[in-house]
C-alpha cells in the first residue's frame, strides 16, 4: 500500500521536474533542389537542471532541432511542420512573434558555436549583456551595467569594469565565449542551449570553458542542452544523451547507457572510431563505411541501413520505432532499431566487447 | 631503420607585420623525420606547427636555419632544383573545399603534377590516374566529375591522390582530418595508415587533435608559440609527459568514457596563448606556467634530451 502511494508521488515529482518535452517536431527547409527534412520527427524529455547532450554528425539535424525550440530558424525557407514543444506546461510552437521575444533570453538563452560572429562587434560587451537585463528585467541603465559587470565577473573575466567598456575583438576566442555566457545566463533562464559552445577553441580553453558551464549551471540550476558532434566533450558533462543520425534521435539514454552499454549500430560507430588518448593498445581505427543519407529523398526504412554492417531485409523497408532497451527502470534508454525486435537474430556488441578487450 | 630523411636545423620563419612588427610564427625549431615513421606536430591555433609544415616543403621561404633533404640543403635550391625536390615531398591539405580547383575535373588535378614532372603521356598518364584513385579508394568512374560532386571525405581522398600520384616519399598533412565528421575521420587515417605500410612514405602530420596525433604517430612533438616544447615517442608522452605545457595539454583532450573523464583530474591553464608578435622574455610558456621560476622569467630553455629518445625545454625539469 505504502509502496503505492510511493510510487504515485513519485510520478507526480516526475511529472513536475520535467522543464522541456518535445513531441514528434518535425522541421523542413524549401530548397531549389526540394524539401530538405531536417528534423524527421524528434521526441525528447528534459528535466530541471539536467544536462541532455545531443550528439551526431554535420547534417544530423541537432542544431535545427535546437533552433526550432526557441524558433530562430529562418522561416521561409525553414518550416516547422508538426510537433509541440512544451516548457513548463505551454506549447512554444503556439506562440506568436511577439510572445517567443518574452521566453528568449529570459527562460531559455542561447550560445553559438563562433562567438565572433554572434557577439555584435560595432557595440560595447557590457552593453550587450545590458542589453537583455533592461529589456527582461525592467532595470535601470545603472542598475544593467552593474550586473553587466557582475556577470563578467562570474564568468571568470579578469578586470570586469574594463573589459565590460571593450569591444569583442578586443577579446580572445575563449573571453569571447565567456562574455556570451554571462549574455545568455544575464537573467538566469531555466534553459541554456549550448550549440557546439567549444569547437571553434582550443583544448585547453574548451576545457576552461566546459569547467565553467559545469560550475555556473551547479550555481544557478540551469538546465542545460549540450549540442556537439564530439563524444569526448559530453563523456564528463551530461547526465542524458541523444544520438541523432538524420534527422532522427536514432539512440536516447542515460550517459552510462551511451558509452557502456550503446545499442545502436551508428552509436556502436561513433565510438568505435575515435582513438583514444589513453589507451595504449594500437587498436585500428573502425570506419563507418559510406555517408549519411541525403536528406531532400530519405530512405523509406532506417537511414543508417546503408551503412550498417547488421542491416536486415527489414531495415530497408521499414523506419525502425523507438525500441525500450533496458531492462532496469532508471531512466529510459531506447533505440531505434529492428536489431531489437524480438525476432531479430542477437548480434554481438562490438563496444562492450572492445572494453573487455582493453580492461585484459 | 633510423635512417634520417629529413633534418630541421634551427628553423625560422617571421613574417612582417602591419605597424612593422615582427611576428614570430616559427621562432628556431630542430627535429628530424626518420625514413619511414609518421611524426606528429600538435599544439594549438597559432602555434606555427602549420607554417612549420608550409616552411618544409617551401610554400614559405624560411628566415633562418637549415631544412636537410637526404644531403640536400632545400633552402639554397634554385627553382629548377626545387621542382625535383617538390617531386619528393607533398602535401596534403585541411580543407578539401578550398584546396581543390573548382573548375578541373579528379583526372586534371590529380594529372596536374605527373604533367609538370613529366612522368607519364597519353594512355600510360590515363591508366596512372585510374590506379591512384583506386589506391585511395576512389573509382575510375570518379575521374571525370567535378570536386563538387563529392562529399569531404571523398574529396580529401582526391587531395590525398594528388598527391600521392607523383610517387613522393614524403608528405607533410596539415590537418588533413580537421574539416570531416568523425565516421569519416577514421577512413581517412586508416587510408593514410595503409598507404604508408603500402608505399613505405614518410609523414609530417600537423594537427591540433592529441588524441589522433598519438594514435597515427610514431614521433610526437609539441609545439607552443613557435618552439618546440617536448618530443618524444607518441606513448611515452602520454605516460611521462614532462613538459608542464604538454601535461595541461594532455589533461585537458577529452576522453570518451564518462568513468576514466570524470576521474581525471584535469590541470587547467590559466590565460590565453600570448600573441606571437609581443612573445614573452624567457620561456614562451612562462606567463602560464604553474611552475615556473625566476629563471624562466630571463632565459628561454633548450630543447635538450633528458632521457634516451625524449627531449624537452623546460628549465624546470631535472636530468634523472
Amino acid at each position: 500500500m505504502s509502496e503505492n502511494k510511493n510510487e504515485k508521488l513519485k510520478n507526480i515529482t516526475e511529472k513536475e521536474d520535467v522543464l522541456l518535452n518535445v513531441k514528434n517536431l518535425q522541421v523542413s527547409f524549401d530548397t531549389y533542389g526540394g524539401e530538405v527534412k531536417a528534423v524527421r520527427g524528434v521526441n525528447f524529455k528534459l528535466d530541471k537542471g539536467e544536462t541532455l547532450a545531443v550528439v551526431g554528425e554535420s547534417g544530423c539535424g541537432k542544431s535545427v532541432t535546437a533552433q526550432s525550440i526557441m524558433q530562430l530558424i529562418p522561416m521561409p525557407p525553414g518550416r516547422i511542420k508538426s510537433g509541440e514543444v512544451w516548457l513548463d506546461g505551454r506549447d512554444l510552437l503556439k506562440y506568436s512573434d511577439k510572445e517567443m521575444e518574452k521566453v528568449r533570453g529570459k527562460e531559455i538563452s542561447m550560445i553559438f558555436q563562433d562567438p565572433m560572429t554572434s557577439l555584435n562587434p560595432t557595440m560595447k560587451v557590457g552593453k550587450q549583456i545590458m542589453e537583455a537585463l533592461i529589456k527582461h528585467q525592467n532595470m535601470s541603465k545603472s542598475e544593467a551595467k552593474d550586473k553587466a559587470v557582475e556577470m563578467l565577473k562570474l564568468v571568470g573575466l579578469p578586470n570586469p569594469e574594463r573589459r565590460a567598456e571593450q569591444y569583442a575583438h578586443e577579446y580572445s576566442g575563449g573571453m569571447r565565449q565567456r562574455a556570451m555566457i554571462a549574455i545568455a545566463l544575464s537573467c538566469n533562464p531555466k534553459l541554456l542551449i549550448a550549440d557546439e559552445p567549444t569547437t571553434a577553441l582550443d583544448v585547453t580553453i574548451q576545457a576552461q570553458i566546459m569547467d565553467l558551464m559545469a560550475d555556473l549551471q551547479k550555481k544557478l540550476d540551469t538546465a542545460i542542452i549540450l549540442i556537439t558532434h564530439d563524444l569526448g566533450v559530453v563523456a564528463d558533462v551530461a547526465k542524458k544523451i541523444a544520438v541523432m543520425y538524420a534527422g532522427v534521435i536514432i539512440e536516447y539514454g542515460t550517459y552510462k547507457d551511451i558509452f557502456y552499454n550503446p545499442k545502436h549500430p551508428y552509436t556502436w560507430g561513433l565510438l568505435l572510431s575515435v582513438p583514444r588518448l589513453d589507451v595504449k593498445k594500437d587498436l585500428r581505427l573502425v570506419p563507418i563505411e559510406g555517408t549519411p543519407p541525403d536528406l531532400i529523398a530519405p530512405p523509406k526504412g532506417c537511414p543508417f541501413a546503408a551503412r550498417c554492417e547488421n542491416a536486415m531485409k527489414i531495415c530497408k523497408e521499414k523506419m525502425p520505432e523507438e525500441i525500450k532497451v533496458n531492462g532496469s527502470e532508471e531512466g529510459e534508454h531506447f533505440a531505434r532499431c529492428w536489431l531489437y525486435h524480438d525476432l531479430a537474430p542477437k548480434v554481438d556488441n562490438p563496444v562492450t566487447k572492445r572494453r573487455a578487450k582493453l580492461n585484459e | 631503420m633510423n635512417e634520417t630523411l629529413i633534418s630541421v636545423r634551427d628553423l625560422k620563419k617571421y613574417f612582417t607585420v602591419r605597424g612593422g612588427k615582427t611576428l614570430k610564427a616559427v621562432d628556431g625549431i630542430s627535429f628530424d623525420i626518420h625514413k619511414g615513421e609518421t611524426l606528429g606536430l600538435v599544439g594549438e591555433s597559432g602555434c606555427g606547427k602549420s607554417t612549420a609544415g608550409r616552411t618544409i616543403v617551401r610554400l614559405y621561404e624560411a628566415t633562418g636555419g637549415e631544412i636537410i633533404y637526404k644531403d640536400t640543403n632545400i633552402n639554397k635550391l634554385n627553382k629548377k632544383q626545387l621542382k625535383d625536390y617538390t617531386r619528393h615531398a607533398q602535401m596534403i591539405f585541411q580543407d578539401p573545399y578550398a584546396s581543390l580547383n573548382p573548375r578541373m575535373t579528379v583526372t586534371d588535378i590529380v594529372g596536374e603534377g605527373i604533367d609538370i614532372h613529366n612522368l607519364y603521356k597519353g594512355m600510360e598518364r590515363q591508366k596512372r590516374i585510374y590506379e591512384i584513385l583506386e589506391l585511395v579508394g576512389l573509382s575510375r568512374e570518379h575521374a571525370n566529375r567535378f570536386p563538387h560532386e563529392f562529399s569531404g571525405g571523398q574529396r580529401q581522398r582526391i587531395g590525398v591522390a594528388r598527391a600521392l600520384a607523383i610517387e613522393p616519399d614524403f608528405i607533410v598533412a596539415d590537418e588533413p582530418i580537421s574539416a570531416l565528421d568523425v565516421s569519416i575521420q577514421a577512413q581517412v587515417v586508416n587510408l593514410l595508415k595503409d598507404l604508408q605500410d603500402e608505399l613505405d612514405l614518410t609523414y609530417l602530420f600537423i594537427a591540433h587533435d592529441l588524441s589522433m596525433v598519438k594514435h597515427i604517430s610514431d614521433r610526437v612533438a609539441v609545439m607552443y608559440l613557435g618552439s618546440i616544447m617536448e618530443l618524444t615517442e607518441s606513448n611515452e608522452l602520454y605516460d611521462n609527459p614532462l613538459h608542464p605545457y604538454t601535461k595541461a595539454l594532455m589533461s585537458a583532450v577529452p576522453i570518451p568514457d564518462p568513468d576514466v573523464s570524470r576521474a581525471k583530474k584535469r590541470i587547467i591553464l590559466q590565460g590565453d596563448v600570448p600573441s606571437p608578435i609581443d612573445v614573452p622574455t624567457g620561456c614562451k610558456f612562462q606567463g602560464r606556467c604553474p611552475i615556473a621560476e625566476d629563471i624562466c622569467r630571463v632565459e628561454e630553455p633548450a630543447l635538450r634530451e633528458v632521457l634516451p629518445g625524449h627531449e624537452v625545454a623546460c628549465h624546470m625539469v631535472k636530468k634523472p
